[in-house]
């Protein structure tokens, strides 16, 4: 069975992070939701693997109850 | 004392004197019908083809007025065609297989349905439901003729219902006043509303949506819009937050626009308030006849049971969906396939009538895939969160340059049938390297057949179809005869039947239920198996 990997995984953790920031730049709230949105079909698509896009939902959620 | 709730496209069965209104005694029979529409008249057509003698009750004359219900899919063309009326509807009907998809002003995508070459049905037609109806009836009468026995009892409303372990009792109101009937089973065919299941007391569950549709069947003559099905998601002309334009014979086009949950239908429903959405979409100098207006709301639910000891529940008075993917009246249909021969084998005493227990476990099934397919369609057409609706956009903006999109966005997954996987009646699958589409369960798909087609040849009784594989040409097993029909690869060059029945495998053997659903298969016949097989089939055996 598939697995999500939540290890490190990319090269230049922090150009990735501004790139993804610099993407939103002048957006409303809207625009940059409605940016996200599509940036995560993009890649839900790319990943394909059902078992994965569950398991990286449920870990998704469960960091958003932490705390 | 007898109102009309709604005035008729058809006169078809006005009221006339029934024997039983001047007998001394409840007269008593063995199926009652509930219910003149689509799914209580093709119901008395499967049973009285039959021979099993059914009455049906209406409380009107005919059939209603409004197009209503107006794609029609292959299977339910196919189970039209077993009753000999699918001609004339095929004959009226518009085909198409182009859809296009638009939001705002673009046009995101657009699918062709591509039916599957080697059938002899197209994927839908588009038919006015009342054409539909019809044909049903003409039908109907045509088999009368012919000396089936059937009744169609217009301007008689059921207004009292008892029910006992043998029979109902029923109490029907005429012009001519009251009398009572009994019946071994009675069908509620009574529509989404059924009266029927508020007598009983009976419950009917399930998810309300908030969101209205206007409906505008307009005649436009000479019109350049083609025979294809266009949805608008957040049109530019603003006339809804989504558009429907389809077309239906007669030169008519459904327009159906989403027009939100408050709304003052009286107010939306002035004609000069319909022509000022229709003709921002349309253009001011598109010339148009209102034919038919309305305004729907809908639930998806469905009865917990469609079985009430001798009262079965079928079409809409035991499930309603929403309609988009037209899984209304198509549904209903598949009811009655289901239904049909099961209630005959039981009037007839060839089966327990636990048999129709298996109606009600694989039809809440059908009901349930329905259910789940059109409440997914209703989730993306009308989002329900404001989250819900950035998704909905954001697939839309990405399906214009990504084909990955494209199946994700949703304006109804048109109505197939389902599949009866896991359910009771099924014998054993031991066809190895069988298509997984004929598996046991599945309706048999059609395939060509010389110059005619499959589905044709299996009719309406079981049958042992086999492919390059020996077999018996009749079969008998406690009064229930199974027919052969032997076939070969060979017989379709286009190699359409080998792929749909054999697969990887070089023979096979399938027992066919008469509504066409594959009962067992194997890849050689052996007698005790089959026989087997067949007794599950008619519920006089249980899972081994």
């Amino acid at each position: 069975m598939s697995k999500l990997n939540t290890a490190p995984n990319i090269a230049a953790p922090d150009d990735f992070y501004a790139e993804l920031i610099r993407a939103h730049d002048g957006l409303d709230d809207d625009a940059s939701a409605a940016l996200n949105a599509r940036l995560i079909l993009l890649l839900a698509n790319h990943v394909g693997d059902a078992e994965v896009l569950r398991q990286a939902i449920a870990a998704a959620v469960a960091a958003g109850q932490r705390g | 004392m007898l109102d009309d709730r709604y005035s008729l496209e058809f006169k078809l069965y006005p009221y006339e004197r029934s024997a039983d209104q001047d007998a001394t005694a409840p007269v008593r029979h063995p199926v009652v019908v509930v219910g003149g529409g689509p799914i209580g008249i093709a119901t008395a057509l499967d049973l009285g083809l039959q021979g099993i003698p059914v009455v049906v009750l209406d409380d009107h004359e005919g059939i209603g007025i409004g197009s209503k219900a107006i794609c029609f899919a292959k299977r339910t063309l196919e189970i039209a065609d077993r009753y000999g009326c699918a001609g004339p509807m095929v004959d009226k009907g518009v085909v198409w297989n182009l859809g296009k998809v638009f939001h705002d002003d673009r046009k995101v995508f657009e699918f062709n349905l591509l039916p599957e070459d080697g059938h002899r049905f197209p994927a839908f037609i588009n038919l006015q439901q009342p054409y539909f109806e019809k044909f049903l009836v003409e039908r109907l009468r045509r088999a009368q003729a012919e000396g089936a026995p059937i009744q169609v009892r217009g301007r008689n409303r059921l207004v009292s219902v008892e029910t006992g372990d043998d029979r109902v009792a029923l109490e029907i109101d005429t012009p001519e006043g009251r009398y009572a009937i009994t019946a071994d089973w009675l069908i509620a065919c009574d529509g989404a509303g059924s009266p029927l299941r508020g007598m009983l007391g009976l419950d009917f569950d399930g998810r309300v949506f908030r969101d209205s549709f206007l409906i505008a069947d307009i005649r436009m003559t000479g019109s350049s819009f083609p025979t294809e099905r266009w949805f608008w998601f957040e049109p530019w002309f603003k006339s809804g937050a989504s558009t429907l334009l389809h077309k239906q014979p007669d030169d008519v086009w459904r327009v159906d626009f989403q027009i939100g949950w408050d709304v003052d239908r009286a107010e939306e429903l002035k004609e000069e308030n319909i022509r000022r959405r229709l003709d921002a979409m349309l253009g001011p100098d598109t010339s148009y006849e209102l034919v038919w207006t309305s305004i729907y709301t809908f639930q998806c639910r469905r009865m917990k049971s469609f079985r009430h000891g001798r009262v079965v529940f079928a079409g809409d008075s035991a499930h309603q969906v929403s309609p988009f993917g037209a899984r209304g009246a198509n549904s209903g249909m598949q009811d009655v396939d289901n239904l049909g021969w099961k209630l005959g084998l039981v009037v007839r005493g060839l089966a327990p009538d636990s048999l129709l227990d298996s109606y009600d476990a694989e039809r809440r099934h059908g009901a349930d895939e329905n259910i789940l397919n059109s409440t997914r369609s209703t989730d993306f057409i009308t989002p329900k969160s404001r989250i819900s609706h950035v998704f909905r956009n954001a697939v839309l903006d990405l399906a214009h340059d990504h084909a990955f999109a494209r199946p994700m966005v949703n304006s109804g997954r048109l109505s197939v049938p389902c599949t009866y996987d896991g359910m009771p009646l099924n014998g054993p699958d031991m066809l190895p390297g069988g298509p997984p589409r004929t598996r046991v369960g599945s309706p048999c798909p059609d395939a060509p057949l010389g110059d005619g087609f499959l589905l044709r040849h299996l009719g309406g009784d079981f049958v042992i179809l086999t492919v390059d594989a020996e077999a018996p040409e009749r079969l008998e097993e406690g009064g229930i005869t199974a027919r052969r029909l032997a076939l070969s690869a060979a017989d379709d060059p286009t190699g359409a039947l080998a792929a749909r029945y054999l697969g990887e495998a070089t023979s096979a053997v399938y027992l066919v239920r008469p509504d066409q659903h594959v009962a067992a298969r194997w890849d050689r016949f052996d007698a005790d198996a089959v026989r087997s097989a067949l007794r599950r089939a008619c519920g006089r055996e249980g899972r081994s």
